[in-house]
């Protein structure tokens, strides 16, 4: 196996040990984007001199003898919705072609301290809006196991990137199931925490109620590596919860016996493929065989949860978009004859048609006569789908479901049909709406492409989650399968 | 007489005195260099997000409680969404429903002595805006400095209790007089740290349908706000009588030309889509907090007005001079203690010291007298040492060198003269020196002893006791 190919902690194991450098891991990622970049397409911007500069303090630190974090000399993708200071950040939208963060977000710079290796800024769709990243307003990206598919999206770049040895591990954020529905889609982990664990500073925000940043990685042992990494408290975001954060690694005890799982019979309902429907059943039938307890459950409101999201994502992004005004960063119209001109004709020609459309919906949302009917309405709704989780978490330790309805789409196919590209994160969105933590690792494959298993568990269940997610990946070989490319 | 009533509300914004901006470590400090307070959370850059300053939040409470308002137990931070240069974000984050205080209200007293009771809507806390700079040209410049300053809006109720210039001046002047003494605001409206935008309309005397309003702004003191509300409700009045109609609209005030100039028509109610803003966590108040505020609000003026009537015997329209500030309040009490009169006291404070304070353009707490060396002339002038005359000119020379009284007296020998024969001396040398005027007094004239005693006085430089002078006239004429 080449260095790119392996995990986060063998790769850690092995520098520690000093059986290889940190330069060495470092260069055999960088070669593999050398070779595959140009068909896979992962990353706006590669920081090639920085990673082996990263690497090298790393190298040195460990030759000097001191103790590093599993995460030092391991090389990570950034979605590019991460601020990175003096790193051109771009939420793949031409509104923000040339910013240069003066600061890092909070997640970068506890990565840096931990000596991680930041290989470059993965692509997403624009501002995350959308399931494929074809919204990029700069180029697709494609799928690892083929690619004439989307990888998923929006952190699909992040994704793409783990599943073709192209970073060790990635981080991308998740609002309506970005992280979990490419991680599906390109075969890969993808752990959305529980809201407020992980601080939003620095995340480039999207709808600000909804978005969490977490890790993409191989396997599950590398996200509670990454997860502890980044969680925790910061006095930046009054929205990130004081709790201590534990050593994930300790949850992963591989023993299940006697964890209740609920599967909520809606979550396999009409538009679920069959062959996804029936490996999520054969996931639960393998836990069972490990001694836990399934039994179905409803959750009633979790078919609302789309169009919910639909109006309060928007409603919230219409709001946060708004900054993007030709002021004082990023794109400015040279067209401007006046300060309202200048905000038109910079957003016009800044945002994509998918923004454009979004920021419409939520500023309808929020109009004065439209408020009570859409967006209070919404919140109640959200309201509901989170009660119906926690009744759900009084008698289940986790619920296990689909990822998404189907496996990985052929670039185009859905581009033209918007419904149908939603639809791909209706089963990734109630976990958002309620806050609660969601991974997704990979559970078979269909046609060639990976076929993802969702697992929820109550607010700051990760430890329940991870250890569910360990138990069944170390029971099965899905994980250790890599795309040839 | 009019054939209109005006109807006034007030809407006034108040930077708050914190060190720090509400949702950054920037310094909340006036002027500077554009741009250099500044950080990614107050210049909106993307990703940053806000965190509450709890003292911002603290001075609000404080000031909802000290205008008798309700506190909401649990409040909303609210985004208003508006594009403009100024405000970074797209959106300023401010209260809507829920603000922290609620129906309250302020007393105020009016030039006749009448009392008024002004009804509080809502004190809700905001963020300021930055500042745009017209650079000449087609061009614009934006300073964010004052952007992310916590910002306190305080409006009154409707329907509207003020009804002239006069009760909406009193209203600011009784706001303002209470912010400073909360330590809220320093209340500077040349600075536009406190600024006021009166709304009003006319209506028919008898109507109980509101007329349309407008609205002004850039009123930056006391008197401009007068001016400014007198000169609107004239133009309106002017335009009704000429049987024109009044638009709604925002006005400006030019202080040098004393009239107010159109900014913009607001017929149209903007569209703000306030929603909860997700980036803050809510507010919430325990009873115990807000009693905890409550008990550590200071003396408020009202309270302090009927106690130094009570306490120190002053007439109640000194004490309100006395409590128009604290540190006059506080000066007054430091001086006013045992073994002196307090009403002498105040008087010097509102009457003598008040006239040299303002014409050295000073504040009382600059200024070179102690409370205790205030004390010290007042005792020696009610102990006959020296005469109520040359204790003026004593104060002044006090105000100048900040040299005690007694020093003063004692370098300048300025002590009552209590020695009879060298009064008598002069006595007896005016009453020769104006034949004419004891001819008078003896005629039964009493009016022009006085003018003999003035005499005396002037002869002794001011420093012989009056009634000893008085004395001795009497005896010798009679």
């Amino acid at each position: 196996m080449e260095l790119f190919e392996l995990t986060a902690h063998e790769l850690s194991e092995k520098i520690q040990s000093k059986e290889i450098s940190a330069r060495e891991v470092t260069q055999s990622v960088l070669d593999r984007v050398e070779s595959v970049e140009p068909r896979v397409m992962s990353y706006v911007t590669v920081t090639r001199d920085q990673a082996l500069a990263q690497a090298d303090v790393v190298d040195a630190k460990i030759a000097a003898g001191e103790t590093v974090s599993p995460a030092a000399g391991i090389p990570l993708a950034l979605k590019d919705n991460l601020c990175t200071i003096g790193v051109e950040t771009t939420c793949s939208s031409k509104i923000l072609r040339g910013f240069h963060p003066p600061y890092d977000a909070t997640v970068v710079e506890k990565l840096k301290s931990a000596g991680s290796v930041f290989v470059g800024k993965a692509n997403l769709d624009e501002f995350a809006m959308g399931s494929s990243t074809e919204n990029s307003a700069l180029f697709p990206t494609h799928n690892p196991w083929n690619l004439d598919y989307v990888p998923g999206g929006s952190s699909g770049g992040s994704t793409a990137s783990v599943a073709a040895g192209e970073a060790v591990w990635s981080l991308g954020s998740d609002t309506g199931g970005s992280i979990r529905q490419p991680a599906a889609y390109c075969g890969v982990v993808g752990l959305k925490p529980t809201y407020g664990r992980v601080s939003r500073y620095g995340l480039i925000a999207f709808a600000s109620s909804l978005d969490q940043i977490g890790p993409i990685t191989k396997d599950v042992r590398d996200a509670a590596l990454l997860l502890g990494a980044i969680s925790g408290h910061d006095p930046m975001d009054s929205t990130s919860i004081v709790r201590d954060v534990p050593d994930y690694t300790k949850a992963l005890t591989g023993d299940v016996k006697g964890l209740r799982i609920g599967v909520p019979k809606e979550y396999f309902a009409q538009g679920v493929e069959g062959v996804i429907a029936d490996a999520v059943r054969a996931a639960v039938d393998k836990l069972v065989s490990l001694g836990a307890i399934a039994e179905e459950v409803s959750l009633p409101h979790s078919e609302y949860a789309l169009p919910t999201y639909y109006i309060l994502a928007p409603a919230e992004a219409s709001s946060n978009l708004a900054r993007y005004d030709g002021v004082r960063f990023g794109h400015r119209t040279a067209r401007a004859t006046s300060h309202i001109d200048l905000f038109e004709k910079t957003r016009e020609e800044g945002f994509g048609p998918e923004v454009k459309q979004r920021i419409m919906l939520g500023t309808y949302a929020l109009s004065a006569g439209y408020y009570d009917a859409f967006y209070l309405k919404a919140q109640q709704v959200r309201t509901l789908i989170k009660q119906d989780f926690d009744k759900v978490f009084e008698k289940y330790d986790v619920i296990l479901s689909p990822t998404a309805p189907t496996v990985a789409f052929p670039i185009g196919q859905k581009t033209g049909d918007p419904l149908a590209m939603k639809l791909s994160d209706v089963l990734t969105i109630p976990a958002n709406m309620a806050g609660i933590p969601a991974i997704s690792l990979p559970c078979g494959f269909a046609d060639g492409l990976p076929i993802g298993l969702q697992i929820m568990a109550p607010a700051f269940g990760e430890e329940v989650l991870l250890r569910a997610a360990h138990a069944y990946e170390q029971a099965t070989d899905w994980h250790t399968r890599r795309a040839s490319l | 007489m009019s054939n209109y009533e005006t109807v006034i509300g007030m809407e006034c914004h108040a930077e708050l005195l914190t060190e720090s901006k509400m949702f950054c470590a920037c310094a909340n400090e006036f002027g500077g260099a554009p741009n250099t307070r500044t950080c990614p959370v107050c210049l909106g850059l993307p990703g940053s997000l806000p965190v509450m300053n709890k003292l911002a939040v603290e001075l609000v409470l404080r000031t909802a409680l000290a205008l008798n308002c309700q506190v909401s137990r649990d409040c909303l931070f609210a985004r208003k969404n508006y594009f403009y240069p100024d405000i970074p974000k797209g959106y300023q984050i401010s209260q809507y429903d829920d603000p922290i205080g609620h129906s309250g209200y302020l007393d105020i007293t009016l030039e006749d002595g009448s009392s008024k009771r002004v009804h509080i809507r809502r004190v809700h806390l905001e963020e300021d805006t930055g500042k745009l700079i017209h650079a000449g040209g087609n061009e614009s410049e934006v300073d964010y400095n004052r952007s992310g300053v916590p910002l306190m809006e305080i409006v009154t109720e409707f329907p509207p209790d003020l009804h002239s210039a006069e009760e909406a001046r009193a209203y600011l002047e009784k706001l303002r007089t209470i912010l400073v003494y909360l330590n809220v605001s320093d209340g500077k409206m040349e600075e536009g740290h406190l600024r006021a935008e009166p709304n009003l309309s006319i209506r028919p005397v008898g109507s109980d349908k509101f007329g349309v309003k407008t609205e002004i702004k850039n009123l930056n003191s006391f008197k401009s706000v007068f001016k400014g509300v007198q000169y609107e409700v004239e133009r309106q009045s002017a335009l009704l009588d000429e049987g024109g109609v009044i638009r709604q609209e925002t006005l400006g005030w030019n202080d040098l030309r004393g009239e107010t100039y159109h900014m913009r028509f607001k017929e149209e109610e903007q569209e703000y889509r306030y929603f909860p803003e997700p980036d803050l966590v809510p507010l919430h108040f325990e009873d115990a907090d807000i009693e905890a505020a409550r008990a550590a609000l200071p003396e408020l003026p009202d309270a302090k007005r009927e106690r130094f009537v009570t306490q120190y015997g002053v007439r109640p329209y000194d004490a309100a001079v006395l409590t128009s500030s604290r540190p006059t309040a506080d000066y007054y009490e430091a001086a006013a203690t045992d073994g002196v009169d307090p009403k002498a006291i105040a008087n010097y404070v509102t009457g003598e010291l008040a006239r040299l304070i303002n014409a050295s353009n000073q504040e009382i707490s600059q200024i070179k007298i102690t409370p205790a060396a205030l004390r010290d002339l007042i005792v020696l002038r009610d102990s006959g040492k020296i005469t109520n005359g040359v204790a003026k000119t004593v104060l002044e020379k006090m105000f100048e060198t900040g040299q005690s009284a007694q020093e003063i007296v004692e370098a300048e020998g300025l002590a009552a003269v209590d020695d009879e024969g060298a009064i008598a001396a002069e006595v007896d040398k005016v009453i020769a020196a104006n034949p004419d005027v004891v001819a008078k007094i003896l005629a039964g004239n009493d009016k022009s002893m006085a003018f003999l005693t003035g005499q005396v006085m002037r002869a002794t430089k001011g420093k012989a006791r009056p009634d000893v002078v008085n004395r001795l006239l009497a005896e010798r004429i009679k």
